[in-house]
């Protein structure tokens, strides 16, 4: 639809100003993508090779990793995920700036994976909204730099009059994704440590 | 090349330097004022630009993920402030004496400073007022480790 209204009779989109300011602001972010690891498993060591120097994922402008949800823009979940670690991925997803991505790598992260069993978290997406899913057990560094690729693209297909990139959405449309509320009671059984008091 | 009228002779050298850019410091001065520009130009324009869509859970301190216990602003035991005293006590009296028996043994003083009784004096003060607090710790037990 978008490529029709370029077609107008006098050849010139109405929203090219807008068009152009989102080119320009999806270059600068997607070139700028500060990730903040979320390593579980053996898929954040190949996340760490990645961000070594001989694939060097600085080369894309991720070479400041957060370690803080601060100033993070992509989350990379990096592992498979318990139950017991749901709220703690979801409370630091929460805590991040919009706009923000998600990667989800490796199958455990995505699907479960292997662990197929109770405690296990049978993919992220029904914790937080993953844009781009990795597969593979552990992916390679070049799969993870093709799903970082694959969101560059994603990015630049984006609008700044999107509100769904701006405003908080706890929950979606298809109730897949839970409240925090809820993540806290599931991973209940488990010894989560939402619960925990200082000791000393 | 400069220009034959900005060619640097005995002649014309009063003239050159006397032009504001030629002053020594001057550039230094313009690279400060661009720098402290510069810098309050990106924080604020950032800080005016940027979106600020807080929640609570984006205000509150980021725990690895873990929900917040307390205040950063709390009490702690009272035990430690008796590592502090030693410390002063040991270390920083030891890096205070140091420097100052070098100045006091080697020389007559420094030249046009303080007389050698004043410095002497300064330093009996000094240690008068650590011996003090050895004292303290020592009553209170601080060197009892076990």
């Amino acid at each position: 639809m978008k490529h029709v209204a370029t077609e107008t009779v006098t050849g010139q989109n109405p929203n090219w100003l807008l068009a152009k300011l989102d080119d320009l602001v999806n270059w600068a972010r997607a070139n700028s993508l500060w990730p903040m690891p979320f390593g579980t498993a053996c898929c954040a060591i190949e996340f760490m090779a990645t961000a070594a120097s001989r694939f060097d994922f600085a080369r894309f402008g991720m070479e400041r990793q957060a370690f803080s949800p601060r100033q993070a823009d992509v989350l990379i979940c990096a592992g498979r995920l318990p139950f017991k670690l749901a709220p703690v991925i979801r409370r630091v997803y929460d805590q991040m700036p919009q706009p923000k991505w998600v990667i989800s790598m490796g199958a455990c992260a995505s699907s479960g994976g292997i662990f197929d069993n109770y405690a296990m978290v049978q993919g992220i997406d029904t914790i937080v909204p993953v844009d781009v899913y990795v597969p593979g057990c552990p992916p390679r560094p070049e799969g993870l730099l093709y799903g970082v690729l694959l969101l560059h693209k994603k990015i630049k297909g984006e609008s700044l009059a999107d509100r769904a990139l701006r405003d908080e959405h706890p929950l979606d449309d298809t109730g897949l994704r839970l409240p925090p509320d809820t993540i806290d009671e599931i991973s209940e059984p488990f010894g989560n440590s939402v619960h925990q008091f200082r000791s000393a | 090349m400069l220009p034959a009228h900005h060619t640097f002779t005995a002649r014309n050298a009063h003239a050159l330097l006397a032009h504001p850019m030629h002053q020594p410091y001057v550039a230094f001065l313009l690279l400060l004022v661009f720098v402290a520009a510069n810098a309050v130009l990106l924080i604020g324009l950032s800080h005016l630009v940027a979106p600020h869509r807080p929640t609570v859970s984006k205000l509150a301190p980021y725990e690895s993920g873990m929900p917040p216990l307390g205040g950063a602003h709390e009490r702690f035991s009272v035990k430690f402030y008796l590592v502090a005293m030693l410390f002063i006590l040991f270390d920083i009296e030891t890096v205070f004496l140091i420097p100052w028996g070098t100045i006091y043994f080697a020389s007559s003083g420094p030249p046009g400073g303080p007389p050698m009784g004043f410095l002497l004096v300064e330093m009996l003060v000094f240690l008068a007022v650590l011996f003090v607090g050895y004292i303290y710790v020592w009553r209170r037990g601080a060197f009892r480790w076990d």
